[in-house]
């Protein structure tokens, strides 16, 4: 995974409740066995007529925005199926950043997972960035992790939280397995008194 | 003494390897279910860091997102689903994983089989990469969905990295009047407190209401539980718990059934112990629930009326609302018994369980299926399709002009060829109505079994307290 420390780039509003993780990528292409090229699919239906032609006012298929990395949404972001290819496919579409008021649990784990980093703003703030983002096209807004800001083009600054160790493990690109496995010891402890496994024979 | 405790918490703390101030702890796995859409990436991940799987013997993999529901005889026509499932048969060959894999008698539904085949008892932590897998909490297991990653550091270290969760209970009040069903409560709680109240909580369903429930009904609970933004449901074991367990396949047998059952029976919360939140819901004045929106807390009775986007003060609800309706091709003010449907889809994690058909064959018994409408029951597991063709089930769906198809997820996600074609409509017993989900432009109203299959008959949505 690739450490993230701060990115710049142009957002996109996205202004919506509820978007779900089949919307983020319809199931018709969850039959892949990789883990990349789901970017092509990412919000399919919304941005793609039933016979694949592009639907212009898609805000994704417009310039400068279908060259957004941070998108900014409204509240229970990727709400629905666990489905990892979710944040693939908006990784690989390229996005770094999502800024809504709300997430689904499964989703925001998952975002960290890969890199992305979901930042969780107050109802007012969201409001502003969509606005902002929608009435001038390109607006550029910065994430910093480390300061755990978000920077609006006049310098205003926006605060979020974060949880500490998946903000260490972010701005250092870890793998959490490998850190899982350093305890392997206490697993093997853990396991000779484990009250529930049941070993399927 | 010690602290009165939930069983949220009792489960937690019985499954810590290792806790350390401001990292998540490390929690111990006790059955890891595995299917085919979300796992190769993570047996790939493994190949590629030279790792193996922990402890095979505490995987079970089967088969169900992709599976055809027509003849399994024949190879499966889409390539991808087939290299899909073949890559499944492979990974768990390669790391010596159990799969049920489409032939076998075990196969079916991720989420129905668990409990079917006694994998799922009470008080394991169980894991899937499906978000569903919350509807194995109807045993008093904490049980919740993954992702890709998660499901390979599973694989990986039999553990998760976990932050404690909030522990939130929604307690049940009353009994619910004849005809209501599980479906119809889940469907109410969260059309009363939205598609987030649970977000960041794990949730204890209690309550009188909720104690009269089948196992079959608990598990619809639990397994809608994510449509609420719950990390996962429980509800804690009791004596119908334990009788549904007795002589399952992989549950312990004889003497170590009864030693299980003593240690079951401590899984409850502790008078006294406190919730960081509760809710109360009211099931004796509940009716019949349907959707009408592309989110499950887009619901009403069906005594209703579809609402009118200006029903709702805040902007961005009424743009949803808005949204949804246009979606749905539905008119504000239209009742709810006047929505016509072209399919029914009777099957999925949420209702594809035997007491579910028998529920619904009771509604269609001696009865035709409107002219207007596809009707189909897709069996949640072969389990299930051979206890109903033992029942005769089947017949009375087919005498009435259902299909009667092979056990998999079918058209409650529509990866296999069961999928609506543009602007139709279903009466769905699944768990999801979101845009697509059933199909591009399909339009998907959430129902309890015998709401779906009262509809199959009328053409459109009825009310079953009074459809005869
Ligand atoms: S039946 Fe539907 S919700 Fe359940 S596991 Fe299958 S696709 Fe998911």
């Amino acid at each position: 995974m690739e450490a993230f420390h701060t990115h710049s780039g142009i957002a996109a509003p996205l202004s919506r409740a509820n978007i779900d993780t089949d919307a983020i990528i319809p199931k018709q292409f969850l039959k892949r066995i990789e883990r990349s090229g789901f970017g092509q699919f990412l919000f399919y239906e919304w941005r793609f007529a039933q016979d694949g032609t592009p639907i212009v006012d898609f805000i994704l298929n417009t310039a400068p925005y279908d060259k957004a990395s941070i998108l900014v949404a409204g509240p229970n972001f990727g709400c629905g199926s666990s489905r990892e290819h979710a944040p693939w496919a908006l990784l690989d579409f390229g996005f770094k950043a999502i800024i809504a008021p709300s997430f689904a649990d499964i989703f925001y784990n998952n975002c960290f997972k890969n890199g992305i980093v979901p930042i969780v703003l107050p109802d007012d703030q969201v409001q502003t960035l969509l606005e902002l983002t929608a009435a001038k096209k390109g607006t550029v807004l910065t994430v910093d992790l480390e300061q755990q800001q978000v920077v609006l083009p006049d310098n205003t600054t926006f605060s979020f939280e974060v949880d500490n160790y998946r903000k260490m493990l972010l701005m250092n690109g870890l793998d959490d397995i490998g850190l899982s496995l350093q305890h392997e010891d206490r697993i093997t402890a853990y396991e000779k008194n484990a009250l529930f496994a049941r070993p399927i024979a | 003494m010690s602290q009165p405790k939930t069983l949220i918490d009792k489960i937690w703390d019985a499954h810590v390897v290792r806790e350390q101030v401001g990292e998540p702890s490390l929690l111990y796995i006790d059955l890891h279910l595995v299917h085919e859409v979300t796992s190769p990436q993570a047996f790939e991940g493994l190949r590629l860091s030279q790792r193996s799987v922990r402890r095979p013997d505490l995987t079970f993999a089967t088969v169900d997102h992709n599976v055809p529901t027509t003849d399994r005889s024949k190879p499966i026509e889409d390539p991808i689903s087939r290299q899909q499932i073949d890559t499944l048969r492979n990974n768990c060959q390669m790391f010596g994983i159990h799969l049920a894999d489409i032939t076998s008698d075990d196969q079916g539904i991720v989420h129905v089989i668990g409990p079917e085949l006694g994998l799922t008892l009470p008080g394991k932590t169980i894991v899937c990469g499906d978000s569903h897998t919350s509807t194995h909490g109807a045993f008093g297991a904490l049980a919740f969905g993954i992702g890709t990653s998660e499901v390979e550091h599973v694989l990986a270290t039999q553990c998760l990295q976990q932050q404690r969760p909030q522990t939130m209970q929604v307690v049940v009040r009353g009994q619910l009047a004849p005809g209501i069903r599980a479906k119809d409560l889940i469907l109410g709680i969260i059309a009363k407190y939205g598609t987030a109240f649970g977000t960041g909580y794990v949730v204890e369903y209690r309550g009188e209401a909720i104690a009269a429930l089948s196992m079959e009904e608990r598990m619809t609970i639990c397994n809608m539980s994510i449509e609420a933004g719950a990390k996962a449901g429980l509800i804690a074991p009791d004596e119908t718990t334990f009788a549904y367990l007795r002589g399952r396949k992989y549950a312990p047998q004889g003497e170590l059934f009864d030693e299980a059952v003593s240690l079951w029976k401590t899984l409850k919360t502790d008078e006294d112990a406190m919730f960081d939140q509760t809710i109360e819901f009211d099931a004796s004045t509940l009716v019949p629930q349907v959707t009408w929106g592309t989110s499950p807390g887009m619901g009403a009775n069906v005594t209703d009326k579809v609402p009118h986007p200006s029903d709702f003060a805040d902007p961005v609800v009424k743009r949803s609302v808005q949204l949804a309706l246009e979606y749905m091709g539905l008119q504000p003010g239209t009742p709810i018994t006047d929505i016509a449907i072209d399919r029914v889809f009777i099957g999925s994690c949420t209702n594809g369980r035997i007491e579910d058909l028998r529920s619904a064959a009771d509604v269609v018994k001696g009865k035709k299926v409107s002219e207007r409408v596809s009707a189909m029951v897709v069996p949640g597991s072969y389990e299930v399709k051979k206890q109903a063709e033992r029942e005769g089930l089947h017949q009375v769906f087919l005498d009435a002009g259902f299909e009667w198809r092979e056990p998999g997820c079918s058209m409650c996600l529509a990866m296999n060829p069961d999928v609506l074609a543009p602007g139709e409509r279903c009466a769905s017993t699944s768990n999801r109505n979101f845009e697509g989900r059933q199909g591009r432009d399909g339009r998907t109203h959430l129902v309890s079994p015998a709401m779906a299959a009262a509809a199959a008959i009328a053409g459109h949505f009825v009310d079953i307290r009074t459809f005869s």
